[in-house]
Formats: C-alpha cells, structure tokens, sequence
C-alpha cells in the first residue's frame, strides 16, 4: 500500500498542475471581466452605484477566501444548481478576483497626472478622446505590475480549493502523502511546481515592463 | 597653509572621467566662485571636497584633514565643512528650530539649551526668526534655502560649499538668499560657490574658477576673469550665459 | 434542500463564535510580532553589502511569495517531523504564519527605506553625522511613515488568512465552523455567519490602524 516516492509520483503532480492552472485561467479572465465591470460601476458619476461597488469591494476583501469558497460550495445548491468543487471554486475565486482587480484598475486609472487631462483638453480632444488616447493607455501601463502581482495571487488562490475537495496541484500531493508516507517531499515538490509557476509569471511581468516603459 | 588644496585630483564615474587631474587652492577669508557648463565637473569637485564622492587620484586636503587619505574620519571633516545644496534637503518630519538643532547635539555634542540657542541665533541670522517652529512645507523655497544654509551654519564650520543654492529657486527669492551669502561674506566665512549667478560672482566673489569639460581653464581675480576671459571656452561660456 | 434559512441555530453557538474570534486575535498578534520581527531582520540583511547575507535573504523572501501558505503550513506541519520536528497544530499554525508573513514584512519594509531619497540622507552626512545618527533621526521616522499603510494592510491579510490554519486543525475562528457545522448540520448558514464575523474583525484592524497612524505621523497644531 506505502510505495515510495518516485519520480512517476512527481508527474502525477504536474499532471495535477493543469488543474491549478486552469482554474487559475478561469478565476482571471471571470475576475477580469468582473473587475472591469466592478471598477467601471466604481468610478461612474453616479453616487449609490458607487456606494453598490464600494460594498461589494469591502466585503470580498473584508473576508477570507476560504469563507467565500465554503458560502459558494455549500450556498450555490441551495439556488438549484447542482455544484461540484469546480464550479464552487471557479466561481468564489472569481469573484475575489473581481473585487481587487476593481480596486487595482481603479487605483491605476486615478494615479494618471491631473495635468495629463489638461494636456489634452489644451490640444482640442473630447473627453472621450482624451480618454481613449491619453489616460487608458497611461492607465493600463501603470496597472500592469500591480495586475500580474495579483495574478500570482490568484495561482497561490487555488490551493484553497483542495479543501473542498477540488483535485488540482495542493489535493494531488495531500492524496499522494496519503499513498506515499512521505509528506516533505511531495509537499516540496509542489511548493517548486508552484515556485516554478508564479515566479516565471513575476519575471514575465518584468520583461513586458521595461518593454512597455512604465514611467514611474 | 591653504584651507583646501587639491592636487591632480582624479574622479570617474565608471568609465567616464569627470575630473581629469584638477588642482587648486582656497585660502582663508576667499570667496571663490566655480562656474562651468553642465557636466563640466563643477557639483562632483564640491562633492569631493566633502568626501560625498571617493576620488580616483590626486589629494585633497581640507582645514588640515587628508580628505584621501586611508581610514580618514570623514564624519569629522564633514563636521568643519559646511554644504548646502541645490534642493535645499531640509528634513521634512523636523519643523525649522530641529533640522537646525540635530547636528550639533548629535555631533558636537551640544546640549538641548545650547543647541537651541545657537539654533535660534542662527535662524535670525538669515532673516527667518519668526519662522523657527513652522515646518518645510509650510515654507517657500527661498525661505527653506535660507533654513538649509542656517543648519549648516549651526556646526560653525570654517568652509562652506554652495552647490547652486539658487537654481531651483524662482527668481525673485533668489535675492534673499543672495543677500544671506553677502552678509556671510562680509564676516569672512570662506565660502567656495557653483554658481550660475554671474553678477554675485563678479561682485562679490574673490576669484573665479572656470571648469570646462572636467579641467579648470580658468583660475584667477573675480572681476578681471570675467570681464577680459582669457581663453575662448570662457569667452563663449559668458556670451552663452550673459546673452 | 434548506429553503428555511435556519441561522438562529447557528446563533445559539454565540459563545463559540466569540471564542473563535479571541483565539485568532491571539493568533493574529502573536504573529505580527514574530512576522514583524523577522521582517526587519530580513529586510536589514536584504540591504547589506555582502552577497552572502544578501542573497538567502532574497531568496527566502521569493520562496515564501511565491508558494502559497497552505503548502508552506502543510510543509511545516506534516513535514518536519519527518525531520524530527513534531509540532501541534496552533504552534505549526503561528510559526507558518510568522514565516510567511515575515517575507511580505520584509519586502514592505525594505521598499519603505529605498524610497527614502538619497538626497536625504546626504543631507545628513554633509553635517557631519554618522550614518547610523543619519538612519536613526533623518531616515527611520520618515520610512516608518512610509511603511505604515502597506504594512497595516498586510496585517489585515494575515488576519483573514489565520483562517487557512483551520486545515490543520488549529484553534481560530474558522475552525469552530466546523464544530458548528457538525452540530447544527447548517453548513451554508453556519460558514456564511462565520465569514461575516470576519467582516467586524477587519474593520476593527482597520480602525485602530488608522487611529494609531493618526496619533503618530500626522501633524497637529499642538505645539
């Protein structure tokens, strides 16, 4: 029943890393969709929608992810959908990501120079031009650190959802401890599948960053 | 025995010599005025003197310390020499009476009594009294120059370095510091200026250096360097400047 | 299933819940010590001039950031005894969180006395002091100004993922959900209840961080 650990254990971690990262894949683009929308909500001129995003934002970073995860797990059946671990953890993580990814880009779309906006208007642009022309892409340049660090959130994110039974990458090695009686290892070897994973992302980031020359 | 000398001093940044083998002297009671173009070495010999940049080559020597030497106490020299410097670098969380204050507790070991004292005497010497608990922000940039030159003072140096104190300066506060250094002048501070304030340096320094391109073409009498320049970089120097 | 929201049985559990939130103030203090602690010492050899001291000290700080807490807690927890070293759940709890939060301190903390301008501090030096009189009353106030909000925000984290130690077993205010859940059999309503609580303790952080920032480093026309 005990074997020990071997290097076929090891890929049946890295199998189990697809998992991580699709769900991770998932929980980023869901959150990013959602986070526009958020962050837009967030900076209308409309005061009680403001308020609707600011509640929302408080209240996904004012509770741990794990809550969430178990309030999805065990709260979405009870709306009559039939929910596996995948879907519980899609959508909790999701969710999180929206609320600070809507506070990144927030953030990012207020740090522009005031006297960014004057220079277009001096130039003659609509406000929809100076937008679209002068302050989105200042914006998205000064979001990019911030938006791929929070990424690397997200990956570490998914381990959370091994606890409620989701196989990817951090239950794989709880089962294979099981197999194999040998924690350290198998727990190492996925702390390096991680490592692997958010520090490329990090260095990635760097990369695009200098290409992209983030003035700041 | 000159206040400071220097002797075929040397200074690269990487592979890019800034100071190309400088010597010159300052004596007692001198008011010299080093003028240059950007990049012409004029800042980095200040901040050589004042051990804030090593040096490559050559010697410096500064009220008796060899500022080259191996194991020099830099912490003392930088004791006697006292600098100021284009972005005034008062310390922000400190309201005016501290930033004065702070070295010479700390350093010549005044007493709080003492240091306020001197602190105050030092503040009204410049003209800003009535300013000594209010903070740098709150402060104009003249007045904040002022304070920087006033906690420079408060160590009692015997040479001070002025690295463009007025550049950053809108113009017409440059005048209440130029009066400060005037008023220092005439006690006979020895005072060693990078200035871009070409009248200041005709009237009221002794002697002008000219740096260009990390050598000094020009060492000589205030008034006669700069109304008969000798070699043509100064002559364009000044046509450039005074247009 | 349970159309009938049933949280009053979950309330009758008042005394758990409040237990629960005791043991991870506990817990959360006890490692913002420790965390901090590290942090400093961390952030101090991240900044030296040796490569020796420099280099482990960059690298633990990229571990930790860039594996998540729940393999490090398990790391520590099922693994070291492997290695001899059997520790209980609350005491594997408190010394995985203070590691993991060292690493974040560390990098907080290092950031804040960059951005100290060097301006600054040769302001201090061409008076004449040394550097540590320059680090001690030119730089120090002004990083710790600095630092401040960051660092308070990764305190309130690091109190939201003392939840993650419920995994192991260990006593903090996730856990007695568990208890809870096992008697009332109300899963939704004890775990909603329970992760709203947290909601109180966030705020409170927030407020006292904030009240202790505005008696610190904010100016007031006393003097």
């Amino acid at each position: 029943m005990i074997r020990e650990f071997a290097l076929a254990d090891v890929g049946f971690l890295i199998l189990a890393t697809r998992w991580t990262l699709l769900l991770a894949l998932t929980a980023a683009i869901g959150g990013g969709i959602l986070g526009l929308i958020v962050a837009v909500v967030r900076v209308v001129p409309a005061r009680p929608l403001n308020w609707l995003a600011i509640g929302y934002i408080n209240l996904i970073q004012g509770t741990p992810l794990l809550g969430q995860l178990f309030v999805f797990f065990f709260g979405l059946p009870l709306l009559g959908l039939s929910v596996d671990a995948w879907t519980a953890a899609a959508t909790a993580l999701s969710i999180y990501a929206s609320a600070f990814f809507a506070e990144i880009w927030r953030g990012s779309l207020q740090s522009v120079p005031q006297r960014q906006w004057e220079a277009g208007a001096s130039l003659g642009l609509t406000y929809g031009q100076r937008f679209r022309y002068v302050i989105i892409p200042q914006a998205i340049r000064i979001s990019i650190p911030p938006t791929v660090g929070f990424l690397v959130q997200v990956v570490k994110n998914t381990s959370l959802a091994a606890l409620i039974g989701f196989v990817e990458l951090t239950r794989a090695s709880q089962i294979m401890t099981a197999a194999t009686f040998a924690p350290l290892q198998v727990y190492l070897v996925a702390a390096a599948i991680y490592f692997v994973i958010c520090f490329g992302l990090s260095q990635v980031s760097r990369v695009v960053e200098g290409r992209i020359h983030v003035s700041r | 025995m000159s206040l400071v000398k220097l002797e075929n001093v040397v200074k690269r940044f990487g592979t890019l010599e800034v100071l190309k083998g400088i010597s010159m002297t300052v004596e007692k009671r001198e008011i010299v005025a080093v003028i240059g173009r950007s990049g012409s070495g004029k800042s980095t010999l200040l901040r050589c003197i004042n051990a804030l940049e090593p040096v490559q080559g050559g010697s410096i020597v500064v009220d008796g310390i060899e500022v080259t030497a191996e194991g020099a106490d830099h912490n003392q020299l930088r004791a006697r020499v006292g600098m100021v410097f284009q972005s005034y670098n008062l310390f922000p969380h400190l309201n005016v009476e501290r930033n004065v204050k702070l070295a010479p507790k700390l350093v010549r070991r005044l007493s709080d009594a003492q240091a306020g004292e001197l602190a105050r005497q030092m503040v009204a010497k410049v003209g800003l009294a009535d300013k000594l608990l209010a903070y740098p922000d709150e402060l104009s940039g003249g007045q904040q120059q002022r304070v920087a030159i006033a906690r420079s003072l408060a160590m009692q140096p015997t040479i001070m370095l002025f690295d463009e104190i007025t550049s950053a300066l809108d113009p017409e506060l440059v005048g209440e510091v130029l009066k400060v250094l005037e008023g220092l002048a005439g006690e006979g501070m020895t005072m060693m200026l990078v200035t871009h304030e070409m009248n200041f340096a005709k009237n009221v320094a002794d002697r002008v250096i000219f740096m260009h391109e990390g050598r000094i073409h020009e060492d000589g009498p205030a008034r006669e360097t700069l109304l008969s320049p000798k070699t043509a970089e100064l002559r364009s120097f000044l046509a450039a400047v005074l247009h | 299933m349970e159309y009938n929201f049933r949280f009053a049985a979950v309330l009758r559990y008042w005394d758990e819940i409040v237990e629960g939130v005791v043991l991870t103030l506990q817990l959360s203090a006890t490692t913002m010590v420790i965390g901090l602690a590290i942090g400093l010492g961390v952030a101090a050899l991240s900044t030296s001039s040796y490569r020796w001291l420099r280099l482990p000290a960059r690298s633990y700080v990229e571990l930790i950031r860039n594996t998540p807490l729940l393999v490090q807690l398990f790391i520590v927890f099922f693994g070291l005894p492997s290695l001899g070293l059997r520790l209980n759940a609350n005491d594997a709890a408190m010394i995985a969180l203070s590691i993991n939060l060292g690493a974040y301190g560390a990098e907080i903390i290092r950031a804040g006395i960059e951005s100290i301008r060097r301006s600054q501090i040769e302001a201090g030096r061409a008076l004449g002091l040394t550097a540590l009189q320059t680090f001690r009353h030119v730089v120090l106030f002004q990083a710790l100004k600095a630092i401040y909000p960051a660092l308070a925000s990764q305190f309130v984290l690091l109190m939201l993922a003392t939840s993650i130690v419920s995994a192991i077993g260990a006593s903090e205010l996730f856990h007695q959900a568990a208890f809870i859940e096992s008697r009332t059999f109300r899963s939704f309503e004890t775990y909603t209840l329970i992760t709203i609580s947290y909601l109180g303790l966030t705020l409170g952080f927030r407020l006292l961080f904030s009240a202790i920032y505005w008696l610190v480093f904010v100016r007031r026309p006393a003097r």
